[in-house]
């Protein structure tokens, strides 16, 4: 019962050569004698297709793996067989009808899963069995469901993709879910979080967007925990909105629920990477339970209706301003058929002045032109200099703090529903849930800088 | 109780681990600067560790054990020498290139074949000790051998892999590691269970260390070489004596250990005798005795003392401490009266087994861990009370172990399981050494099962051009190095000195640029270099070139041999700067004018009343005088006594 139809499968070329040459195989158990004289005893492993074709991975008996060159081969001789059965071992879910049913919707990211020890292929767990295998404690904290939604990484998530995903979890509440935990990977869990709070709105249970930093296969994974703080959310939290779940700090402390319209991944691989933007975040989560920190939030109401609306136009970007930018990639994508874009510009939204004639053709050719700014923080104000004056007289709309992602996402949606430049106008400065925010405030922009005195006495006093 | 063993009779076996820190910049698979140790740290972490389901869809033993002792993991930073990797934070650079050079030439050096390809490999620990939960390491060599004893010593792998943690305390359920070693490039190396005798193990030990040190491409000093000790008997397990910091300890921990296993097997064979051969056959049982013992006179048996201790040892609850109330834990071993009083390692019983187990894998560590009814510290009323309460009959033994509830029932569990494992004779695991020889329960062995491939790092071609490069540049091996020495006439003490403290090199070095006498040399560096160093002059920092340039002033003038010590210290002082100037300054080699006269003049006239004026040791008196007076490096000593003993004869002086 072979998945794997090429008995030498990675190996090109003189490595494969000399396999075939001493009638061995991918997982033949081997002993395998150099020029040298000496003897590696173990399995031929697979070899990955981006590897040169020199060498021949042996998984040893201790345990290691080595590389050996074909032209130092002087013999191999097969022992045995053994070849790897990827299979995780499933324990039955336990009912518990006085806890809350939750749904897991998987979209590909491993939160859970079992490492092949031999190739270290991570082999995703994923029904309820198969997670209770891998963390016990979610049987204390709901009844739980499963659906594998898709199996893509997190960047290939797209519009079509976020269709579905709105209307799985539409199924799931009308089918009685207390909340909806969505397993995904953490690239473009921002992206998926933003629109999803356009697409889904007035959830009656939290919807709960959640992932690791590093992979469950590692014995110091963030997964379990995250994957605990996300149950707990989604069956006992009392916030029925589209939220992120990721760890607080970097320690196993607590995590925060960040409002999907607000959250950003700042940190390429730090486990505390997601921060709420411009504003605080909605609560901490822990084992023990919640600690509300944002009052203005929507409760969890059973006898809501939720309300899915999944129109969408894929054709719109993002533009990242930088100086010297040249008009013509405005021409380009208004020649390329585009109907939207949004410029992240620089300071309070700003381009350079050969830009605006471009930027003008484009809206005259309507294409939706907003502004948002790089800086992250902070809002597009820009009546306050010159540039920023002529833009919004071409027709440029500022999108005050909307974060440059939320504005591509809500763009999309937008003009899935209108493209009359009032309309769209309109429905973009009109926020659906806190992607506009009328104040920050003082505490929605932390960035403590090390080095300073008094920040190292605070931060040397709190877990990392 | 056994204590003398005839290790050839009884298949003693060993085989070493032996862990040598490299000599880089920076550390393997960050940029972090290697060797920058702190005491300070600016930063805390806190973790936990979870097992990953192994291959067949079970826990590996030693995971499970890990896991199951619920420890909460703190790390100290110190930005100094730690970043975002060593917090597992970020993934790991490329291989330090640096790192891979020295353990290739270190394993050229081992005589070993150099693999074609290194593959990083995760070797899991659940411990705490590294963040990630797992070391990367990858083998660069097999197949080694060297000369040892008229026979080979065999040299199975070496491997570099990263360092870990250092460990700062292990309270209750909370572990404490520094995280400045973290991440240190260091090889691994690993020979055959050749070793027949506890006095080869050392011999081995220091063997490994010579001819990993002739390279002067490692660290020396406190922790930069550990060695792991596998021993086994026959029809014992293989036990390995985890980081014994010194080869002198190494012969009696392997001593007490063959003595252990035999010992095990001893009570293996006497269990079965009396009908416990499987593990149904083992009873524990076990009842809460808090209320018996309330109003106990010792102290480990009432809730108020227990406060108090945990009080003064500042443990706090959530760390520390484990889950529920406090509990005194009565537990009958079911026909096993005796069994705790089986001598283990001398001087030790199984009681101390158990100890081990208890105290690393329930968190219970308040001395002494467990008490029984054999060393029963309360009233004889409150033993027969406990033992009433738990209906012990006259053939089973009783324990009680106390702490918070959780913790005492895992210790019911870990008996349970210690005495199941006692049927089956030594169980394998990893042993912690004390520095009076006996070792204490450490973690359960891990097997091959908790390696895997790293998905971080691509393999690495190891090119022949870059091996027969590092071929080319290879020191001698110091076997061959000994004998050069020894036929020098170099005492083995000093050769074995200076091999191990990169002395050797400068030996060479300077025989070969200056044409300094191999005896000579050998007896500055093994020698004076190391006295002066131990004083405080910095003595490392004299160049190369100063050396082979000082040398060559000794070969011209040899008298500036008896000058050694100021012209170390000159040059200590002022690193770069050419001997010459001293040599020239001090007119070293020179004989200044008139001196046989001034050594007369001062031996007849200025000491001439001396009670004993010629003795020996009067006339060293005057030696030194005159050496001090601008002789020394200038005169050969021979003749300056010469001129003493004519000035105190009263014989002329003539030139």
């Amino acid at each position: 019962m072979s998945n794997n139809p090429d008995p030498l499968k990675g190996y090109r070329g003189p490595a494969r050569e000399t396999l075939a040459r001493f009638g061995v195989r991918v997982w033949s158990d081997v002993r395998c004698t150099n020029n040298s004289g000496s003897v590696f005893e173990g399995v031929i492993l697979p070899r990955s297709e981006t590897f040169d074709d020199l060498h021949i991975v042996i998984k040893l008996k201790t345990g290691y793996n080595v590389g050996v060159h074909f032209d130092r081969v002087v013999s191999i001789e097969e022992i045995g067989y053994k070849e790897a059965v990827y299979k995780i071992p499933e324990q039955e879910f336990p009912r518990r009808p006085n806890l809350p049913k939750v749904t897991l919707l998987g979209t590909g990211g491993t939160i859970a899963s079992r490492l092949d020890y031999r190739t270290g292929a991570v082999i995703p767990a994923f029904t309820p069995g198969e997670l209770y295998g891998a963390v016990p404690e979610l049987a204390d904290l709901c009844n739980l469901t499963t659906r594998k939604i898709f199996g893509v990484f997190s960047e290939n998530m797209g519009w079509k993709e976020y269709v579905i995903l709105a209307e799985e979890i539409s199924r799931e509440i009308e089918g009685g879910a207390d909340g909806i935990v969505i397993g995904h990977g953490t690239d473009t869990m921002g992206h998926t979080a933003a629109i999803l709070s356009f697409m889904v709105q007035d959830s009656p249970v939290p919807i709960v967007v959640v992932g690791s930093q590093r992979s469950s296969d590692r014995p110091s994974s963030d997964a379990a925990l995250n994957l605990i703080h996300a149950v707990k959310t989604a069956g006992e939290g009392d916030i029925a909105e589209v939220q992120i779940c990721m760890f607080g700090p970097t320690s196993d402390r607590y995590g925060l629920l960040h409002r999907g319209t607000r959250c950003r991944k700042m940190h390429s691989s730090y486990r505390s990477t997601f921060r709420t933007l411009s504003d605080i975040p909605l609560a901490v989560v822990s084992r023990e339970g919640f600690r509300p920190l944002n009052t203005d939030i929507l409760r969890r109401d059973a006898s809501r209706k939720v309300r899915i609306d999944t129109a969408y136009d894929d054709r719109v970007t993002i533009l990242y301003y930088y100086p010297g930018m040249d008009p013509d990639l405005v021409d380009a994508l208004v020649e390329k058929g585009y109907h939207g874009i949004v410029i992240a510009g620089t300071g309070l939204g700003h381009v350079n002045a050969p830009l605006y004639p471009a930027l003008d053709r484009a809206i005259k050719a309507g294409v939706h032109v907003v502004m948002t700014v790089q800086t992250l923080w902070g809002y597009a104000q820009m009546y306050v200099y010159d540039t920023g004056r002529d833009l919004l007289d071409i027709g440029v709309v500022p999108l005050d703090n909307m974060l440059p992602e939320t504005a591509l996402m809500k763009l999309g949606w937008v003009l899935g529903h209108t493209r009359e430049h009032d309309e769209v106008l309109a429905m973009m400065r009109d926020p659906v849930n806190h992607e506009i925010t009328s104040r920050e405030p003082h505490n929605g922009y932390l960035i403590l800088q090390g080095g300073l005195p008094e920040v190292e006495s605070w931060i040397t006093s709190q877990w990392k | 109780m056994q204590q003398t063993i005839d290790y050839d009779e009884v298949g003693f076996k060993a085989g070493l681990e032996v862990h040598q820190q490299l000599l880089t910049a920076t550390k393997l698979f960050c940029r972090c600067p290697a060797g920058l140790y702190t005491r300070e740290h600016d930063g805390t972490v806190l973790r936990h560790m979870r097992p990953t389901l192994s291959e067949l869809g079970e826990y590996d033993g030693t995971a499970l054990m890990e896991f199951k002792t619920k420890k909460n993991i703190v790390y100290l930073l110190h930005e100094s020498n730690t970043c975002t990797y060593e917090m597992d934070d970020t993934p790991p650079f490329l291989i330090n290139p640096e790192g891979v050079d020295v353990a290739i030439e270190q394993c050229l050096m081992l005589g070993c074949d150099i693999v074609d390809e290194l593959h990083i490999a995760r070797k899991q620990y659940l411990d705490g000790s590294i963040p990630t939960g797992f070391q990367r390491t990858a083998i660069v060599g097999v197949n080694g051998l060297l000369p040892f004893r008229g026979r080979q010593l065999s040299i199975t792998q070496v491997s570099v892999e990263e360092d870990s943690c250092r460990e700062v305390s292990d309270t209750g359920h909370l572990i404490v590691w520094r995280t400045d070693r973290l991440g240190m490039p260091l090889i691994e190396t690993v020979t055959g269970p050749d070793l027949r005798t506890p006095d080869e193990v050392e011999e081995a030990i220091l063997l490994i260390g010579r001819v990993c040190r002739s390279t002067g491409h490692v660290r020396v000093g406190m922790g930069a070489s550990r060695q792991d000790v596998n021993v086994s008997v026959r029809g014992g397990t293989r036990i390995e004596i985890k980081g014994v910091p010194k080869a002198g300890w190494a012969p009696a921990l392997v001593d007490g250990e063959a003595i252990r296993q035999i010992n095990l097997l001893e009570l293996r064979e006497h269990l079965h005798n009396k009908g416990f051969t499987s593990p149904e056959t083992i009873v524990v049982e076990h009842g809460d005795v808090t209320a018996i013992l309330a109003s106990s006179a010792i102290d480990h048996f009432r809730v108020d003392a227990w406060q108090r201790w945990l009080e003064a040892t500042g443990r706090r609850s959530g760390f520390e401490c484990g889950t529920g109330p406090f509990s005194v834990r009565g537990i009958r071993l079911v026909g096993l009266k005796g069994t705790l009083e089986h001598p283990t390692q001398p001087d030790l019983t199984f009681v101390h087994e158990l100890q081990g187990r208890i105290r690393v894998i329930a968190g219970l560590d308040q001395p002494p861990i467990l008490v029984h009814d054999a060393s029963w510290p309360g009233t004889a009323a409150e033993l027969k009370a406990v033992r009433s309460e738990l209906s012990c009959g006259p053939e089973d033994a009783l324990i009680v172990v106390w702490g918070a509830e959780g913790d005492t029932l895992t210790a019911v569990e870990e008996i349970r399981l210690r005495l199941v494992d006692a049927l089956h004779g030594v169980p394998s695991e990893t042993r912690q050494p004390f520095v009076d020889g006996h070792t204490n329960f450490e973690r359960i062995l891990p097997g091959p099962d908790r390696m895997y491939p790293d998905t971080d790092s691509p393999p690495l071609a190891l090119d022949r051009e870059r091996v027969g490069a590092l071929r080319q540049t290879l020191p001698e091996a110091p076997w061959i190095r000994e004998e050069r020495y020894s036929e020098a006439g170099l005492p083995l003490v000093t050769i074995h000195f200076l091999i191990r403290r990169g002395g050797a090199r400068l030996v060479d070095l300077v025989v070969n640029e200056a044409g300094a006498d191999i005896r000579e040399a050998g007896f500055v560096f093994g020698e004076r270099v190391k006295g002066l160093r131990r004083k405080g002059v910095a003595v490392d920092a004299i160049t190369d070139e100063q050396w082979i340039s000082w040398f060559s002033i000794v070969r011209q003038h040899p008298v500036a041999a008896e000058d050694h010590n100021q012209a170390i210290r000159w040059m200590a002082r002022r690193p770069g700067r050419d001997p010459q100037d001293y040599f020239r300054a001090a007119s070293v080699g020179v004989s200044p004018d008139n001196w046989r006269e001034r050594v007369t003049r001062q031996t007849t006239t200025q000491h001439p009343d001396h009670p004993d004026g010629t003795t020996a040791q009067h006339r060293r008196f005057l030696m030194g005088l005159a050496m001090n007076d601008g002789l020394r490096g200038r005169v050969p000593a021979s003749e300056v006594l010469q001129a003493i003993e004519n000035g105190a004869r009263g014989v002329p002086d003539v030139e």
